[in-house]
């Protein structure tokens, strides 16, 4: 009796014990959040005001902004979701709908689970020897493309899970009524799984935004506000990168504010994918 | 028991089918999912504006049976069935056959609801509009009808622009009815229908089919005993595949010719 009473105490302790450890750690992991965006908070609202949307990234000592870099980064960012959103949909649709049980579809989606977590300078590199090299000039053309290859297999994994979780029978009933399945997956499956598409092209968004090493290799950066991508284009990561090493205090206060951009935006579109994806558990 | 001579049992008992009203044909059908036979060398008639109820354990083909009619099991590879299935003399299963437009002759409901995401309209009107160019005018008679041949129209008429999903499960239900009978096929196949629904709406499915059958084939697979006895004019018993007994619901339910038959309809086994 008091070894099973002693036994019952040890469990209590051990108990007690791991829940402590558990919100230690918890705290521990949160604390550290809330300093980096206390400090991204604190540093990067100093250096926000108009001249931040409406002046270029400034010669050392003078008046400027982010304006090339915002606008930079969003053609840049817009492109490349549209390419990926194009190629992943499809090849997701395509493995969940057509090939994905053979074993071309396991290749393909083993292949596709290395590029999601390819380091994205690789990435740069790549799209640099095809597109950069060979032209002898640096783009935002080539910039998109290389954060196209990093959004690509995110809309494909999530585009194929989303439309694996479509019942069977939704699919069926459509083409029990005569309907091809091509016509059956883009008038019904998508639009029954347009929430959970969605999410997946803003999560890949969200994942692209703050990307700096496949830019290096590409658009590389413009102090110039341009909107040909053609040529060099200036983005927000880059800027931030140079600006952030620089000597110069406006310059540094500048890479704050551009992180808190980027910060800010990326917060808004998960919530934003938040809400889409409580609406379609919900219908 | 010998398959063979159950099939010319069955010849005798399916006289009481007026050959030349026999609408699909099933002759000595085997069907694999892989390897697995699931269907072994049956063979049944379904008669022309008739309803024909499938009955029998869980596992014995009946669902089985049902999607060979409308070769639904052809979206998956790996199954596959052998035989053939003459649709007013003309055999399904050849290759070559247009699965479309079988599909849009022969029209499946579901056991759990599927409407489409969209508005009741547009249920109704999506399969029509794959066959069919009507001006808004006509399509708006299709739509009201087929939803009235479902028992649907009164129910939703103020709220055809509502989304289908919006519908109760029983309402989901007969829409669905709706957007089968919508494209007027002539065979109907039902697949457990009303196992989702509560009494009420069941009942009035019930109704729904009784009256369908005027136009349409119908065949049902049920788990439900009453129901194949107040629906359906023949009714076919299986059990692991095969066909154990066929004939005019009445003869089988009162006077079953096996054992088999008689100790799953009396709830001794199922």
């Amino acid at each position: 009796m008091s070894a099973s009473a002693a036994k019952v105490a040890r469990r209590r302790l051990t108990n007690v014990v791991f829940e402590a450890f558990c919100v230690v750690v918890t705290v521990v992991a949160l604390a550290a959040l809330a300093a980096i965006l206390w400090s991204l908070l604190s540093k990067g609202i100093v250096g926000l005001n108009l001249d931040t949307f409406t002046l270029s990234t400034p010669a050392p000592g003078s008046r400027g902004g982010l304006a090339n870099a915002i606008v930079g980064s969003i053609m840049m960012c817009l492109l490349a979701m549209v390419m990926s959103v194009v190629v992943g949909v499809l090849a997701g649709t395509w493995l969940a709908e057509y090939g994905g049980r053979s074993a071309y579809g396991s290749v393909v989606r083993f292949l596709n689970d290395v590029l999601l977590s390819a380091p994205s300078i690789l990435v740069g590199l790549f799209v640099y020897e095809i597109l950069v090299a060979p032209f002898h000039s640096f783009s935002g053309f080539a910039g998109s493309v290389a954060l196209a290859l990093l959004a690509v297999p995110v809309i494909t994994r999530t585009t194929e899970d989303v439309l694996s979780l479509q019942a069977a029978t939704l699919r069926e009933a459509g083409v029990a009524l005569g309907a091809p399945l091509s016509y059956v997956i883009r008038t019904i499956i998508w639009r029954s799984a347009r929430s959970g598409l969605l999410t997946g092209a803003l999560l890949a968004f969200a994942r692209i935004s703050g990307e700096t090493a496949p830019l290096l290799f590409t658009a590389l950066n413009n102090q110039f506000f341009s909107l040909d991508l053609r040529g060099q284009t200036a983005n927000l990561p880059i800027v931030i990168y140079n600006f952030a090493l620089s000597a110069q205090e406006d310059w540094q206060r500048l890479a704050w504010t551009g992180a808190l951009l980027i910060a800010a935006t990326v917060l808004a579109v998960t919530v934003v994918a938040r809400i889409v994806a409580k609406e379609q558990r919900r219908s | 028991m010998n398959t063979l001579n159950q099939v010319e049992d069955f010849a005798t008992s399916i006289a009481d089918v007026d050959k030349a009203n026999v609408k699909v044909d099933v002759r000595a059908l085997n069907f694999f999912y892989g390897k697995t036979p699931a269907l072994k060398n049956v063979s049944i008639p379904f008669a022309r504006n008739k309803v024909t109820a499938l009955i029998g354990p869980s596992g014995c083909g009946k669902s089985t049976l049902l999607r060979t009619l409308n070769r639904m099991y052809a979206l998956y590879p790996g199954q596959r069935a052998e035989g053939e299935i003459m649709l007013d003399g003309e055999n399904i299963l050849a290759p070559g056959a247009d699965l479309a437009r079988l599909r849009a002759r022969v029209g499946m409901v579901f056991q759990k609801p599927t409407p489409f995401p969209m508005t009741v309209y547009d249920n109704v009107a999506f399969g029509i509009r794959l066959y069919e160019n009507l001006s808004k005018v006509d399509m708006d008679v299709r739509v009201e009808e087929a939803l009235t041949r479902a028992a649907l129209w009164g129910e939703v008429k103020d709220n055809l622009k509502g989304p289908g999903l919006g519908l109760s499960g029983g309402q989901q239900q007969r829409l669905c009815v709706a957007r089968g009978v919508a494209v007027r096929p002539e065979v109907l196949l039902l697949d457990e229908p009303t196992s989702a629904l509560d009494p009420i709406s069941s009942a009035k499915l019930e109704e729904t089919v009784t009256q369908l059958k005027a136009d349409h084939t119908i065949v049902i697979v049920t788990h439900n005993l009453g129901q194949a006895g107040r629906v359906s004019d023949y009714t076919g018993f299986m059990y692991l595949g095969e066909l154990i007994e066929f004939g005019p619901t009445e003869d089988l339910f009162q006077r079953p010719a096996t054992k088999k038959t008689s100790d799953y309809i009396t709830g001794r086994f199922g």
